[in-house]
């Protein structure tokens, strides 16, 4: 056992590291994706202020349950390769965005007259899928990290802040450069592939270490 | 020292005076888009989006003499007059202090003009201080410009003039800059109809702003006066027409906008096709859009 300490030391270390390293990444996706969600919907509902009025309200509410769900998951025997499944989940449904936003708005534009409910439904139609796949990292994250109940706190907080950080960001990166160098659909396809990456790497690490429970 | 203090006290008040007394703030408001300042002086009244010294008057008008025009890009834009000389419907976006609908709903008595404004605040500013009076062939319509216009093709309305004057202040609505937006008002035109399009001559969004146009309409007029920066696109949903064509309907229309100071006789020889733009520039489309960062570059 003891010749194992070292080993499990540095296994451990880059576990954590991984762990926060999507939980950033999930943040930074967040907050990309509901800024792009304003440029998406402004063609077919307008840049009002109740249009970013739409998205801010689907993209909490997505977020709040997104947390709901992933701190129920973190109950059911949680380990990183799961973690990397939700991840690998958040990719695949966010990409047919790239092809659905179109007709999902030309829908919604044909049926709903007023441009407040028209933005409303098109969001909830088009973000609120991935942004809960995408809320459930935070609170999975926290279980996969927190050993004993005393650093509990301790290591929320930095998860926390190591996704809100994300956050920032990814709404920096998005809103100066990338819509400057690139489409919207690339961006969200881009976004849709680092999780895939992550999701993927998160859970060949984790079928490859995890002992089966 | 005293008399220093003294005398740099009233130097001070000597030139913050005239300044204050000069120009008064008639209405500051602070809207849901922008903030709104209505300011008067010796001779005009003035509505300003922005802070901002260069961008700063957006519409003014002169009380004693109301119909005469006060800024170039303005008087710039009724030089559509020139390819549709009797428009019967007219469609504005944006509308300011309602100088343009405010004159074309005078000087011509058959057209309908709907205006499209964000701001509801800009509407009732309108109203207050520049005399807007709305009526059965004057609508003002509180929408987004772009979902007034997507919403007008489906209900297969139609307009044989569009007006673009909905860039003022600090903030472009990028979304009113696109391809695919260009697309969208040109299927509301009419065959033979036209769009004027006050829009900017400098920053590297002139290139980009040039190819949006030629992507939708073609070929297209640039009207740039010499003491205006910005320039005038003027497109038709058809070919364009001859100089003959549009010196004919200078001639018929220069009477009647005497008294709006539009030199409409010069602007004959400068409407210009050339290209002088860089052409290898990206449209701007839905997908790419960032037309206030090429703004700053």
């Amino acid at each position: 056992m003891a010749a194992h300490v070292p080993y499990r030391a540095t296994w451990l270390n880059a576990r954590v590291l991984l762990v926060n390293a999507l939980a950033f990444c999930g943040g930074f996706s967040i907050m990309s994706l509901e800024l792009l969600g304003g440029r998406i919907l402004a063609p077919w509902f307008g840049g009002s202020i109740y249009v970013w009025g739409s998205i801010i309200t689907v993209f909490m509410l997505a977020l709040s349950l997104g947390y709901l769900i992933g701190g129920r998951l973190s109950l059911r025997a949680p380990t990183l390769a799961k973690f990397g499944g939700i991840l690998t989940v958040a990719a695949v449904i966010l990409y047919p965005t790239v092809h659905l936003a179109e007709p999902t708005m030309v829908w919604v534009f044909e049926r709903i007259e007023d441009p407040r409910y028209g933005s409303l439904v098109a969001s909830l139609m088009l973000f609120v899928a991935p942004t809960v796949v995408l809320g459930a990292i935070s609170p999975y994250s926290v279980r996969l990290l927190v050993r004993q109940r005393e650093e509990s706190g301790k290591v929320a907080g930095t998860l926390y802040f190591v996704s809100t950080l994300g956050s920032a960001l990814g709404t920096l990166a998005t809103s100066f450069y990338f819509v400057l160098w690139f489409e919207i659909d690339t961006i969200v396809t881009c976004l849709a592939g680092l999780l895939l990456g992550l999701g993927a790497l998160a859970v060949a690490v984790g079928v490859n270490t995890e002992a089966p429970a | 020292m005293i008399r220093w203090r003294r005398l740099v006290l009233a130097a001070a008040l000597a030139s913050a005076l005239p300044a204050a007394s000069a120009v008064d703030v008639l209405h500051r408001e602070r809207s849901l888009y922008q903030t709104i300042l209505i300011t008067e002086d010796r001779n005009r009244i003035c509505m300003q989006f922005s802070v901002r010294e260069q961008q700063r008057n957006q519409s003014c008008f002169n009380p004693r003499r109301p119909k005469r025009m006060v800024f170039t890009y303005t008087r710039m834009m009724m030089g559509a007059l020139l390819l549709e000389p009797e428009p019967v419907n007219v469609l504005i976006a944006g509308l300011g202090g309602g100088t343009l609908p405010t004159a074309l709903h005078d000087l011509l008595p058959e057209a309908h003009i709907d205006t499209v404004e964000i701001d509801p605040a800009v509407v009732a500013a309108a109203r207050r201080y520049f005399g807007f009076a709305t009526g059965e062939r004057q609508v003002v319509h509180v929408r987004d410009a772009r979902v007034f216009i997507k919403r007008a093709v489906t209900d297969d309305v139609r307009y044989d003039l569009v007006m673009l004057d909905a860039f003022g202040g600090d903030y472009i609505p990028e979304h009113l800059m696109t391809r695919e937006f260009l697309d969208e008002v040109r299927a509301l035109m009419t065959d033979g109809g036209v769009l004027a399009a006050n829009t900017f001559a400098t920053s590297r969004l002139y290139d980009h702003e040039s190819e949006t146009y030629r992507a939708a309409f073609g070929m297209f007029f640039n009207l740039r006066l010499r003491e205006s920066n910005n320039r005038v696109i003027l497109a038709r949903n058809g070919p364009l027409p001859d100089k003959a064509e549009l010196r004919a309907n200078a001639a018929a229309w220069r009477g009647r906008l005497r008294a709006y100071d539009v030199p409409i006789r010069e602007f004959p020889a400068r409407l210009s096709l050339d290209v002088d733009w860089d052409v290898t520039r990206r449209p701007l489309t839905d997908q790419y859009a960032p037309a206030n960062l090429l703004r700053g570059d």
